[in-house]
């Protein structure tokens, strides 16, 4: 057993059972040539799975900015050379994306703003409120989710035209501006809130509203953003409510309907109707790069504990 | 044979280095302490061996082979970590044959291992339950029991008492003490306490900042540390240091209690005379040192050579410590038995050393490592 | 003994003023509530449970094909024969092989590429934001896209050799996983972010754990990280059973109404739709729909219910 004074350092190398003590020489990094291949062999992996998810989207920009004939070309083109940029303002103006744009932008934030404020007035009764009946109704509000669309929108259809809002920015909204998902991921949000913050507000003589905008709604900003974002791509990107509350001598087409008409089945229609697509799909990577955290905690709201 | 060699060993993450040029050999059959507090590179180190992590530079080998380049499961190592690791969707039966099963024993063999391990460990009752239903003690055992069964070359144990309360832990140390001498497998065990360190390492790896301070048995840590940071790290309260200067009393400008010739540790109010042994070893160094004194090395006496007032009287019930504090504002633990008269708070004391010479650390006060060798 | 303790103020009983205050003050509470509630409530009422029962009432009225005549009441008569004719159980074969293309394909892949991201190495952001951006797709830009890619004229798929007669959405063959597999792209994104989000809570030390227990990678991926991931895997499995029983777009972009049945892509929500739409035929729209809701509860709760016991709670 090692008995021997203390040691510091390098001479403490010296095993004291009597093995030959190691070399203090200075020795290369030493590189494990089995770990550096296998992490070549994610990073071919991770990018060749990259380049298929992203293939139909570098091609779609491709191919929006050749001419037909080059569309046909074999091998197909892979990078365009004489980008037409006109395909993109053909697509904005007799392709008539800008008008859908427009309808889009003006029903997605109609429907946002609604979702936003009719959530945020309930969550705040569920969350901070007494009142008898607060757990049915609060159900009542969770049941909604579990009634599909394919139940509803036939009678919806039906409200909508009786009420004269058939082919209208109201028909096109209002059925959505409420929602359960978003009543309760602000409720869950609200809750978080420490008793003691709303007792001290109540000392200061805070009234329900000044503490809903003072307080409650600041604080509860992440999950607003989350459910901001949630509600936004729900919105655009929405395809059966539109396509059937819409139609007529001036149809109030969205960007997805508008799509579906700019869409033949001509080749030489095909690089304006892809510019179309672009139009419709770049600004949303944009916000995806920006509200990443947020979309992605909406999106798993009920996957994760 | 189950030698554990660091040779050179450093750990680089991007801009801080994590261990340090480290080299430490633990014999086989060893229970080596890594000691030291967070962030000393102690886990870093236990996790290089493990490969868990790779090496910036150096070589670490386990036998008579070097492993650097060798898969953790390839290095037949086990390792108990700080939350217990342990699989939560396995029972505690299942969670402990699973490294048999990887190395693909049969199943005869396997249940013969689990039931020697579980047995060893108390853990007869507990095969069928789940994690989950166990309590953090017996959690531990099966962390324990998973890591001998597969009867390894090497135990790496990281902090697994940490988790525990207090006198789960007392009990559980001495526990892993036991299984360790009676399996006799070579083992690193990082911890930050330096109780735990004391009463279980045949040898402690002190560190810091990713360097190697001192690697010795207990007893020689505690009587002969290598430099200052060791010097204060052990103890409970740990060393006295005091920074003072080296001189010869007998000069004028110096109040004595030796006589002429006698080397002292001076600093306001205070002229420590060292015996000549220490003075011998020592002199030729500073003027600048750092002097050690241990707590129980001190007594407050009229003769005593330092003045200092009283600041806090902590009564401990077996002893006492008495906080005190010099002119020079440096605070100094005396330890007095129960018995002991005890001083008030604000009062005027003198501070006495004891005659011993291993009472005396000296300490050069630029770079903290022990003046006249050990 | 006289014991030793502090005056105690004997409790006052509530006088009745203030218990009057306090039951008009949780009235007022109340009240702020149900004022709060209302406009969520309307909405709902309006828009989700007045549809989803006047649903059960359109069930019971037959419309005549003759347009202009109004629907006549024959009660449960109808739902027999429209859940038995062709057209429904087409559909409805279409709409399951439709989703046992879609779920496992999309989850798995989305699984595989989390695990393949989860990775400590640098740029891994970069592949993550990549493998998730499909997630902001709409079905009318995925059918745009894969609708190009597809198209016989134009050069990209002969240039790979793929150059099928008839071209992949016109083949009665080829429609069904051309569209399935425009759904798989554009769930992977979403497919993904949740199981990476699912990765997040596998602790890293545990894979370590059974690395040194002698684990190699693929035996951790089956035994550990898996079972692990089980409740995950399943809110997404049925997450994703719901979505593409709902799924139509592409059908309805690319390939139409007129031809749909031909190619055997008349997925049952479409056919509900057009049932409406082109023959104006509610009642039969309704019993349809109210059939989908029921089969896609029902299976929602068989997976709840056998799918659930396999999962593995950490707790």
């Amino acid at each position: 057993m090692p008995a021997d004074a203390s040691t510091t350092g390098a001479a403490a190398a010296a095993a004291p059972n009597g093995a030959p003590a190691a070399a203090p020489a200075r020795h290369r990094p030493r590189r494990r040539p089995r770990r550096r291949l296998r992490t070549i062999g994610s990073y071919t992996l991770l990018t060749a799975a990259a380049v298929v998810v992203v293939f139909p989207i570098y091609i779609t920009i491709v191919n929006s900015l050749l001419v037909p004939d080059q569309l046909v070309q074999q091998p197909p083109p892979l990078f365009p050379t004489d980008p037409q940029w006109h395909n993109y303002s053909a697509a904005w103006t007799s392709g008539q994306m800008s008008k859908y744009v427009a309808t889009s932008a003006i029903m997605t934030a109609i429907i946002v703003v609604g979702q936003l404020v009719t959530s945020i007035l309930a969550a705040y009764a569920f969350a901070f409120l007494r009142f008898p009946f607060k757990r049915t109704l609060f159900a009542i509000c969770l049941v909604t989710l579990m009634i599909p669309f394919e139940v509803t929108f036939i009678t919806n259809l039906d409200t909508i035209t009786s009420l004269h809002w058939f082919n209208s920015y109201a028909g096109l909204s209002i059925p959505f501006l409420a929602t359960g998902f978003g009543i309760f991921l602000l409720r869950q949000a609200f809750l978080q809130i420490p008793r003691d913050l709303q007792e001290a507000a109540q000392l200061d003589g805070y009234g329900h509203l000044r503490f809903m905008t003072r307080v409650a709604v600041p604080l509860a900003r992440p999950s607003l953003a989350a459910l901001a974002i949630f509600s936004f791509l729900g919105a655009w990107n929405q395809y059966l409510w539109p396509l059937i509350s819409t139609g007529g001598t001036t149809p109030l087409y969205t960007v997805q309907i508008g799509l579906k008409q700019l869409l033949g089945t001509e080749v030489s229609q095909i690089p304006v109707s892809l510019a179309g697509a672009v139009i419709a799909f770049v600004p949303l990577v944009i916000l995806l790069l920006i509200f990443q955290k947020q979309l992605v905690r909406s999106l798993t709201a009920g996957a994760v504990k | 044979m189950a030698q554990v060699s660091f040779d050179g060993v450093t750990k680089r993450f991007g801009e801080t280095t994590a261990v340090d040029d480290l080299t430490l050999s633990v014999p086989d059959g060893e229970l080596l302490v890594l000691l030291g507090s967070s962030g000393c590179g102690k886990t870093t180190a236990l996790r290089l061996v493990a490969g868990l992590e790779e090496l910036s530079d150096g070589t670490v080998s386990i036998g008579d082979r070097v492993v650097n380049d060798i898969d953790p499961k390839d290095r037949d190592v086990a390792m108990v970590f700080q939350s217990y690791a342990l699989y939560p969707h396995l029972s505690v039966g299942k969670n402990i044959e699973f490294p048999l099963r990887q190395r693909g024993v049969d199943k005869e063999e396997r249940a013969a291992k689990v039931k020697r391990a579980a047995e060893t460990l108390g853990l007869g009752e507990l095969l069928g339950r789940k994690p989950a239903q166990l309590s953090g003690g017996q959690r531990q055992r099966v962390a324990l029991a998973r890591a001998i069964v597969r009867e390894p070359l090497v135990f790496l144990m990281d902090e697994p008492l940490s988790n525990l309360d207090a006198a789960l832990r007392v009990q559980t140390r001495a526990d892993i003490v036991e299984l360790q001498s009676r399996l006799r497998t070579t083992t690193l065990y990082v911890t930050h306490d330096q109780v735990e360190a004391m009463t279980m390492g045949h040898r402690i790896a002190v560190m810091s900042n990713g360097k190697l301070q001192q690697v010795a048995t207990p007893e020689d840590l505690y009587a002969r540390p290598s430099n200052a940071f060791v010097a204060h790290f052990l103890g409970s309260p740990g060393m006295n240091l005091v920074e003072g200067m080296l001189v010869e009393s007998g000069t004028a400008d110096v109040e004595g209690a030796g006589g002429r010739g006698t080397l002292c540790v001076a600093f306001a109010g205070a002229s420590v005379p060292l015996p000549a042994p220490v003075a011998d070893r020592v002199r030729g160094s500073g003027p600048d040192v750092v002097l050690g004194m241990r707590p129980e090395s001190l007594r407050l006496s009229p003769d005593g050579s330092i003045a200092a007032t009283v600041v806090i009287v902590e009564l401990l019930g077996a002893e006492t410590h008495v906080i005190c504090s010099t002119e020079t504002g440096a605070r100094v633990i005396v330890r007095q038995s129960a018995g002991a008269a005890k001083p008030g708070i604000g009062e005027a004391v003198r501070i006495e050393v004891d005659d011993d010479p291993r009472a005396y650390h000296l300490f050069d006060s630029s770079t903290g490592e022990r003046l006249g060798g050990s | 003994m006289t014991a030793i303790s502090a005056p105690v103020e004997a409790a006052r009983e509530p006088k009745a003023r203030d218990r009057r205050g306090l039951r008009a003050r949780l009235r007022k509470e109340a009240a702020l509530a149900y004022l709060l509630l209302l406009p969520a409530l309307v909405l709902f009422g309006a828009f989700s449970f007045y549809p989803f029962l006047r649903n059960f009432k359109l069930m019971l009225y037959q419309t005549p094909p003759v347009p202009g005549l109004p629907a006549h009441y024959v009660g449960l008569h109808q739902i027999v024969p429209t859940l038995t004719s062709t057209q429904f159980t087409q559909s409805l074969v279409t709409t399951i092989v439709f989703v046992i293309l879609v779920v496992p394909i999309s989850l798995l892949l989305g699984l595989a590429l989390a695990v393949a991201a989860h990775r400590k190495l640098k740029g891994m952001a970069v592949y993550r934001v990549i493998f998730s951006s499909t997630v902001v797709s709409s079905v009318a830009v995925a059918s745009v896209v894969f609708g190009t890619l597809l198209n016989p004229v134009v050069g990209l798929l002969p240039w790979l050799g793929i150059n099928p007669t008839p071209p992949a959405l016109e083949s009665t063959t080829w429609a069904l996983p051309s569209v399935a597999l425009i759904t798989i792209w554009q769930f992977l994104g979403l497919s993904f972010i949740i199981m990476s989000a699912g990765l997040q809570s596998v602790p890293d030390e545990l894979l370590e754990a059974a690395r040194i227990d002698g684990a190699g990678s693929w035996t951790r991926f089956w035994r550990m990280t898996v079972p692990l991931l089980s409740p995950t895997i399943f809110f997404a499995v049925v997450v994703s059973t719901i979505y593409a029983f709902q799924a139509f777009g592409a059908v309805d972009i690319l390939i139409g109404p007129q031809n749909a049945v031909r190619l055997h892509t008349n997925v049952l929500i479409y056919n509900i739709l057009n049932t409406l739409q082109i023959e104006s035929n509610p009642g039969s729209a309704a019993i349809m729909a109210t059939a989908l809701f029921l089969i896609i509860l029902g299976l929602t709760l068989l997976q709840l219910r056998f799918l659930e016991r396999r999962v593995s709670y950490a707790r």
